[in-house]
């Protein structure tokens, strides 16, 4: 790609997203989200992903060569 | 107060804050994010260019802040530590929201507005541009549109000058090649 080329789409981009006002503030009070987010609890791990790690588990216990297939894919 | 001793004061508040934050302290975290979170918003507003969506990557940001309060080095800068950390929550949000198309319709137009740009390719343009990996869209708008050093840009992306370079350089071919499909010729 040439400089040329390089600087028109530079200068479209330009126009195309044009600058915003850095100094802008936000609509509102972000405290109290930020404040509810840290206090959340996490989510719990829903069951079928502890069944999907327990059948893995019992796969690799009783098919120890499925250990390079399962890696493969992982 | 004299001037030289009001930033004496605040410089001595930031930093027994820094120290508090370290510890996990609630109380110091909510004076450095009332201090900060108008020069991270201003920061992820330019990244991604949506005042609703800098919001919610604000709230995303200072949560992560929070839970690595332990690594954080009161030594190298609190500001800069998180424009950094929103830096990233901002591309995580370009990554999910990739497939959308986000005009700026509640931004300013720009200052010098090339008449031979008609209006169609402005949103054609942006239109490809959202089609783009969040990575190289945010180089390209950190280092293209908002013109910041690309020095800068490295730091932030935490890549070198010459990946910055790379992305950029990659950003807009590919952004011609859409172009091109689209009938555009730039």
């Amino acid at each position: 790609m040439k400089t040329i080329e390089q600087d028109r789409l530079k200068k479209l981009l330009q126009q195309a997203l044009p600058a915003v006002n850095g100094d802008a503030e936000p609509s509102r009070d972000l405290w109290p989200s930020v404040l509810k987010r840290l206090n959340a609890r996490p989510a719990p791990i829903p069951w079928f992903d502890w069944a999907l790690a327990a059948g893995i588990v019992a796969v690799v216990a009783i098919f120890p060569a499925w250990i390079p297939v399962l890696l493969y894919y992982l | 107060m004299a001037p030289s001793a009001e930033i004496g004061l605040e410089q001595r508040e930031d930093r027994d804050d820094l120290l508090a934050f370290r510890q996990g302290d609630q109380d110091a975290f909510e004076a450095l994010f009332r201090r900060h979170q108008r020069v991270v918003f201003g920061w992820v507003l330019r990244i991604v260019r949506n005042a609703a969506a800098a919001e919610e990557i604000v709230i995303e940001t200072f949560w992560r802040i929070y839970r690595a309060h332990a690594r954080f080095d009161p030594a190298r800068g609190f500001e800069a530590w998180a424009r950094r950390i929103a830096t990233h929550a901002a591309i995580d949000y370009l990554r999910t929201r990739r497939l959308e198309v986000e005009l700026p319709v509640n931004l300013p137009a720009p200052a010098h507005l090339d008449p031979a740009i008609t209006a169609e390719i402005r949103c054609k343009t942006a239109q490809a541009f959202a089609k783009l990996p969040a990575t190289l869209r945010v180089a390209a708008v950190l280092a293209v549109v908002e013109e910041r050093p690309q020095k800068e840009v490295a730091e932030e992306l935490g890549i070198s000058v010459t990946a910055v370079k790379l992305r950029v350089f990659r950003a807009l071919r590919l952004l011609r090649k859409e172009l091109e499909r689209q009938g555009i010729t730039p």
